[in-house]
Parts: C-alpha cells; structure tokens; sequence
C-alpha cells in the first residue's frame, strides 16, 4: 500500500506548535483583542494547544472560538453525503479584533474562504490571519497562511493527516503517497 | 459512500428508522446556534427554490419553514389554496407539476388528506416535505417535540410520555407515537374513548381514560388542541365537561409525584385542554418548542437537500 511518512511525530509537533505561538504574539502585537478561532475538526484542538503558549506572552485579551464551515462549503451540492455539522462559537462582537483562524492542513483554500465568509458574517474584525500546522501546497485561490508550522511538496493524490491527542489518540502529522506520478520532488 | 441520512422525501416518522431519527435531531443542534446570530443566515442552500403549498390554514408551521429555509438562503414561495388556481378545481398534481416546470426543488405541503405527501412525492422529481396530511402525520412537529423532549431529559429511553387529548384527529400524535416508539420511549394516550382511534393499543401505547392516572405516571405531557373545527360529530358533551375530566390543570399537576413537563403543539385552547397557569408555568416548554421547530426543519431541508432520490424507495432501516 501507499508508503507514509511520518512529518511530525508528538514532540516535533510540540516544537513548531510553540515556535507558531510566538510568531503569533509577534504578528498580532499592537492590534486588539485577540480571537482564536479554530476550524472544526482539528484545527479546535491546535487552537486549544496555542491557546496557553499565547496567552501569558500576550498582553492583550485572548478570546477563543470555534468555526464549522460546513454550511459555508461552494460544493455542498456536488458532494452526495451531507457532512455532520458541527459547533460554531465566536464571541457575539467581532469589531475591531484580530482573528486569528487555525487549522490542520492548508490545501485548496476553499475551507480558508468558506471560512472568510462565514466569519464577515459575525463582525467586522481590524484584522484576520490564517495560522496552519501543515502548508501542503495545491492552492486554488489567492490565500496564504501567516503563520505555518511545516511547508511540505505534495501532488493531488498525497494525503496529508495531522492526528491529535484528543481525536485520534496520538500527535502526529503523517503523509502517505497516493498513486500519481511518483515524485515531483519535495 | 453515497447513501444519504434521509430519502427523496419526509412523509412521515413511520417509515424512518431510530438512526435516522437521531441523525436528523444531531443535525438540528448545530441549527439552532445559528438563529441567536446577529446574521440569521448561512448559504447552504443558496439558490435552491422551495415551494410551501398550505392548503389548510397555517400560522406556526409555514412561518416557521419560511424561516428555516430563509436562514439556509434558499428562494421561497408560498402558494395558499384560497387565491390560487386550486380554487379553480386544479389538481394537487396539475399544480404541483406546474410549479416543477418552473425549476423548484422542494415542496412543503400541507394538505387535509391524508396521505397526500406521499402521494406528491411519488409523482414529482421534487424533495417533498409533508407539513401535515390530515390525520396521518405531521413529521416536523414531531421531530420538535423529540428534539423539546432531549433537550431536557437527555436520553428518552424508558422516558414515559402522555398524549392527551384529541388523538383521534391528531397527525401530531400519530408523529408522536412513532417517534417516541422508535427512540425507546414509553408512549400512553389520555382522552375520551370517542377521540381515541379504536385499535390505538395496538401502536404499543398505554391508555388512560382520566388525566389525573396519565399525571401519577408521566414524565412528560403533550396536550393536544381540540380540533374545535372538526368537532361536529358530538364527540365530547360540552368544553366545560372536557376540561373538566381532560384539562390539564395546576391542581391536578400539584398531586403528580413528580415536575411534568408540559408540551403543546399549538394553538392552545386556553382553559379548555390546558389552563393558562400551565401553559404560562415553570414546566411548560411550549415556546422552547416553537423556537425548536425552526432548527428540525432547518436539519431536515438541509438533509433532503443531499439525499439520492433512488434511497427512499428502500425505506425503513436501510442506514
């Protein structure tokens, strides 16, 4: 079967989750409160990892948030199963803050601007930046990450899987080579 | 892969299994976050068109699915029988298939026969809702009133619930009884024999022919409208006389072992099946229900919506 890599394993995870917390404080210094909102599924839990590495450097409130952008998704009527929802919660007031949106994987772009849109929704925030685990390249819209943990080369068919503790039992960011054309060096 | 939680349509609870039951109120949940937003709205069914034909009179449900499809983005349009061409003796299936021809996607209906959602729904490519077909089902309430029931007791399993009234008449019952059954509950009936439908016991419910017994043994109660309107027959002596044997009082809730939860599907008959200290009390849910109702429909629009229309046929317990 398709041969996997392990990128990260736990403590590599810890590592680059810490060195992303602090480029957050440094980007988001001088602005407003700060939100940190993370992508259901597993960008809850990164965000729930930041959280306390941010906070104590931080000399502006942290606020915390959860997005589910599935009823943002522009290809619900193409797929055939309807995706379980799940929670949304953002403070009532986004005026003024600075969004910091976390997530597992960045690939596409299409959750980032699911996500955009769903949260212009809530408010008006002075700022928003996008804080990824794993950039694994294959964008298909104008976004970029401000903050990312590991960039990695990958074609369509790869498949890039970030385990966290709570969800799947271990930290680990994983890649296994799907059947295109062997390759394209990373 | 590519099975869907719900079929082509929703026709009623019957046919439904407990996991799709359960499926549709997880769903809801999500949903109802989204109406306390400053921006009641999210465009997951943005440009699909829906239809609600109401040929009986309707407030709360049509107004209600007006909202959910509304807050899912989705075009409406709502067709009453007064005022249209079913006044001029069109067929629901003449009508139905003239709107198909106008490109929708779903149909609610509501409509004094029973068994017209099905019979809709077997006839047009459409997702087809039933919002109440005479006095066979009425799904979305019952979905309300399962997701009321969760939210305050949790698990409904072993769960003991009363219907009271005019079960006879009621589509919200027969709803009821299914969704209840299915979920584990334990489901009794609460009225006089002569809107009690004759082989009731036979759906594995438990008759009470007084509420004062029904109020010793529930945890919950669902008081049911007397359906003045279809009240010619001389089924009951007098108003008085019903409230008197069946009227859901505080004093009789005094004497139950036990708070009840009390639901009403709506419009109430104050003073007749319910006195006003109880539907304005500490256990009535009767508002919560309402506010429940927008989020089930918002759950079963977005449901239907993927659904492949070849699954339905199937029925039952298929997944």
């Amino acid at each position: 079967m398709p041969p996997t890599t392990r990128l990260l394993d736990a403590p590599a995870m810890g590592r680059v989750l810490a060195r992303m917390a602090s480029e957050l404080v440094e980007q988001t210094a001088g602005g407003g409160a700060v939100v940190l909102v993370g992508i259901q599924r597993r960008g809850v839990q990164l965000a729930d990892r930041l959280a306390p590495l941010i906070e104590p450097q931080l000399q502006l409130p942290l606020w915390r948030g959860t997005l589910d952008i599935t009823l943002y998704r522009d290809d619900l009527s193409a797929i055939g199963q309807r995706p379980v929802v799940h929670e949304t919660r953002l403070p009532s007031d986004l005026n003024g803050t600075t969004v910091v949106i976390v997530d597992d994987v960045l690939f596409t772009g299409r959750t980032v601007r699911a996500a955009l849109d769903e949260i212009a929704d809530f408010g008006r925030p002075r700022r928003i930046l996008l804080a990824v685990l794993v950039d694994r390249g294959g964008r298909e819209l104008p976004i970029a990450a401000d903050v990312t943990g590991l960039s990695v080369t990958t074609t369509a068919g790869d498949q890039v899987s970030v385990s966290v503790k709570e969800l799947d039992g271990e930290d680990a960011v994983d890649l296994s080579r799907g059947g295109r054309p062997p390759g394209a060096s990373a | 892969m590519s099975t869907a939680i719900l079929g082509k349509d929703l026709v009623g609870l019957e046919p439904l299994s407990g996991d799709q039951i359960r499926a549709i109120l997880d769903t809801a949940e999500p949903f109802k976050e989204v109406s306390e937003r400053q921006i009641k709205k999210v465009p997951a069914l943005r440009g699909k068109t829906i239809v609600n034909l109401f040929y009986e009179a309707s407030t709360r449900t049509r107004i209600s699915f007006e909202f959910a499809e509304k807050r899912l983005s989705a075009d409406t349009v709502n067709v009453q029988a007064a005022g249209s061409s079913i006044s001029k003796g069109e067929t629901l299936v003449d009508t139905a298939r003239n709107l198909e021809a106008m490109r929708i996607d779903m149909v609610v209906i509501r409509h004094g026969a029973s068994g017209a959602a099905q019979f809709l729904g077997a006839r047009i490519q459409s997702n087809v809702i039933n919002a109440g077909d005479g006095k066979h089902e009425h799904p979305t309430q019952g979905l309300l009133d399962l997701l009321t029931l969760r939210d305050h007791f949790t698990n409904l399993a072993g769960l003991k619930v009363c219907i009271v009234g005019d079960v006879l008449h009621s589509r919200v019952a027969r709803s009821n009884i299914w969704g209840l059954t299915k979920l584990g509950a334990q489901v009794a009936v609460c009225g006089p024999a002569t809107l009690l439908p004759r082989d009731i016991a036979e759906l594995g419910v438990t008759v009470f022919r007084h509420v004062a017994e029904a109020i010793q043994w529930a945890d919950a109660l669902n008081v049911l409208r007397l359906q003045l309107e279809r009240m010619t027959a001389g089924f009951i002596p007098s108003l008085r006389e019903y409230n008197r044997v069946f009227g859901v009082t505080n004093e009789r809730l005094a004497r139950a072992p036990k708070d009840i939860l009390i639901m009403h599907p709506g419009p109430m008959n104050r003073g007749v099946e319910i006195d006003s200290d109880v539907a304005d009390g500490p256990h009535s849910v009767i508002l919560p229900q309402v506010t429940n109702g927008v989020a089930v429909r918002m759950a079963v629009l977005y449901l239907l919506a993927g659904g492949s229309p070849d699954w339905a046929a199937g029925g039952g317990d298929t997944a």
